[in-house]
């Protein structure tokens, strides 16, 4: 293997790594909200500056290469993908942190019914993930198609999660402050979700060179 | 300047396609080989090459040595008449008209060729510039003074060397040497300029020098260059075309050459992975 190919590995390992953690963190903050797990949301708290030590690394290692080895065609979709993946895994890596945060809040809130959606919710969000990672690994444009699919069915359990919430709310004016939270619980996993779609979107240049952002009609071709 | 620019857009559209770009009559190409071979001898060095060259563009060639890209070039202004037991096939248009039937002089008036290693005349700065102007019959001093002067402008040299006119052109740099020619060459006004890698021998300053050059000069010549550079390709071409085994592979816009090429030949190619 070449040197600049080492090197590349090296950002995709890195970069893989870093993807690991947001994963951890996402599934430790929504863990954390179900099961009112303080110790799993003061943890995604914890992780949160390892994470946006290795986003500063990954650019590092990333406008290095950029730099120095000039580099072209698919060598330099991947760079310029990995960079804008890792903008997007390091924002989740915050989502994440608003979810502990919220998690926290709502420790000694009693359980309500409109929490079951949450789960519902965070295990599509969580596999959108899971496959725009994956799809970035295996280069694989298909599954990658699979994520941005994926996007449209998210906003529409957000927003019937929040008609449902807003009814309990206005039934239960004692349960605002633990609507509220669980709404902007809700809000950040539709926003994690949106940041697996601009992943998945990188892996179809990545793979495919083409733009599709902002062209929905250009998603199935 | 007579390039169209919607008909360039539409062949740029066409490029983003994916589609190659096919010689046609009614395009802004100033340049266009149809089904082109080359002969050296019985060697066979280039093969069915159709290309157009847009007007008012920078058009590069690149791919390993001995791909045929310098042969290519040479072609255009039939330079390789001057080698023994060489042969064309096929067509080359010039502005629609076949550049086999031009007579050679205009033909090399209106397509000027610099080359790797810059070739000043041993004779002064000016001498150099007006030499051309003087073969094709401009006598007359003001004349001769005021297009030497153009062309020392046009090539980015005339505030360096417009005090020492008449030294030998030996005196300067290799860079000012290689921008002399390119001064020497556009001073009978050619409508198309071939480099054949024209920085190959300069300094990163010199080389940025002509680059900056060639970025100006489209707006008023057609210009076709050969490097074996492809940050310079990917620096002033608007398209590049990519030869390989005296056969084009692949011809787009510069831009889609160098981030999403369609042949593997180009990716392997440009990404350092050949061979």
């Amino acid at each position: 293997m070449r040197y600049f190919e080492e090197e590349l590995e090296r950002l995709k390992t890195q970069l893989l790594a870093m993807a690991a953690m947001v994963e951890a963190a996402i599934y430790r903050s929504i863990t954390a909200v179900v099961q009112k797990d303080q110790t799993l949301a003061q943890s995604v708290l914890r992780d949160e500056a390892r994470i946006n030590q290795m986003e500063v690394e990954i650019d590092d290692l990333a406008i290095g290469l950029l730099a120095l080895r000039q580099p072209m065609a698919g060598d330099l979709r991947l760079i310029t993908a990995a960079l804008k993946i890792n903008t997007d895994l390091e924002r989740m890596g915050d989502l994440a942190v608003n979810i502990a945060q919220r998690a926290l809040s709502l420790l000694d809130a009693p359980s309500i019914k409109a929490m079951i959606d949450i789960p519902h919710i965070s295990g599509l969000v969580q596999s959108m993930v899971r496959k725009s990672l994956d799809a970035f690994v295996h280069k694989d444009a298909d599954l990658a198609r699979s994520v941005l699919a994926s996007d449209d069915a998210v906003d529409d359990l957000r927003s019937a999660s929040n008609h449902e919430l807003i009814s309990f709310m206005e039934k239960n004016p004692q349960s605002i402050r633990q609507g509220v939270d669980l709404i902007a619980v809700v809000r950040n996993l539709e926003r994690i979700a949106d940041h697996s779609t601009n992943i998945a979107e990188d892996v179809l240049f990545l793979v495919k060179g083409v733009d599709v952002r902002h062209h929905a009609e250009m998603r199935q071709e | 300047m007579s390039t169209n620019v919607s008909t360039l857009q539409n062949l740029a559209i066409d490029m983003q396609k994916g589609v190659p770009m096919k010689p046609a009559a009614e395009t802004s190409a100033k340049l266009v080989t149809t089904d082109l071979n080359f002969y050296y001898g019985k060697f066979k060095a280039l093969h069915g090459i159709s290309l157009s060259v847009p007007t008012g563009a920078v058009t590069a060639l690149i791919g390993p040595s001995g791909c045929g890209k310098s042969t290519f070039l040479r072609t255009l202004n039939r330079m390789y008449e001057t080698v023994p037991l060489t042969r064309a096939e096929g067509a080359i248009l010039l502005d629609n008209e076949d550049l086999f039937a031009i007579e050679l002089s205009a033909l090399r008036r209106r397509v000027g060729m610099v080359f790797q290693r810059s070739n000043p005349f041993p004779k002064s700065i000016f001498d150099n510039v007006a030499y051309g102007l003087r073969v094709n019959g401009f006598a007359n001093k003001a004349t001769l003074q005021e297009s030497v002067e153009q062309s020392l402008r046009r090539a980015a040299l005339w505030d360096e060397v417009k005090d020492k006119l008449h030294e030998s052109a030996y005196s300067l740099s290799g860079g000012q040497q290689q921008r002399l020619c390119i001064a020497r060459a556009l001073a009978v006004n050619p409508e198309a300029l071939l480099l054949d890698e024209p920085c190959s021998a300069l300094d990163p300053i010199a080389t940025a020098k002509i680059e900056e050059l060639i970025l100006h000069l489209k707006r008023t010549c057609t210009i076709v260059i050969v490097t074996h550079n492809m940050q310079q390709a990917a620096r002033v071409a608007d398209y590049t075309g990519f030869f390989l085994l005296g056969k084009l592979i692949e011809f787009n816009a510069t831009k889609i050459i160098f981030q999403t090429p369609a042949q593997k030949e180009t990716e392997d190619y440009v990404t350092g992975r050949f061979g």
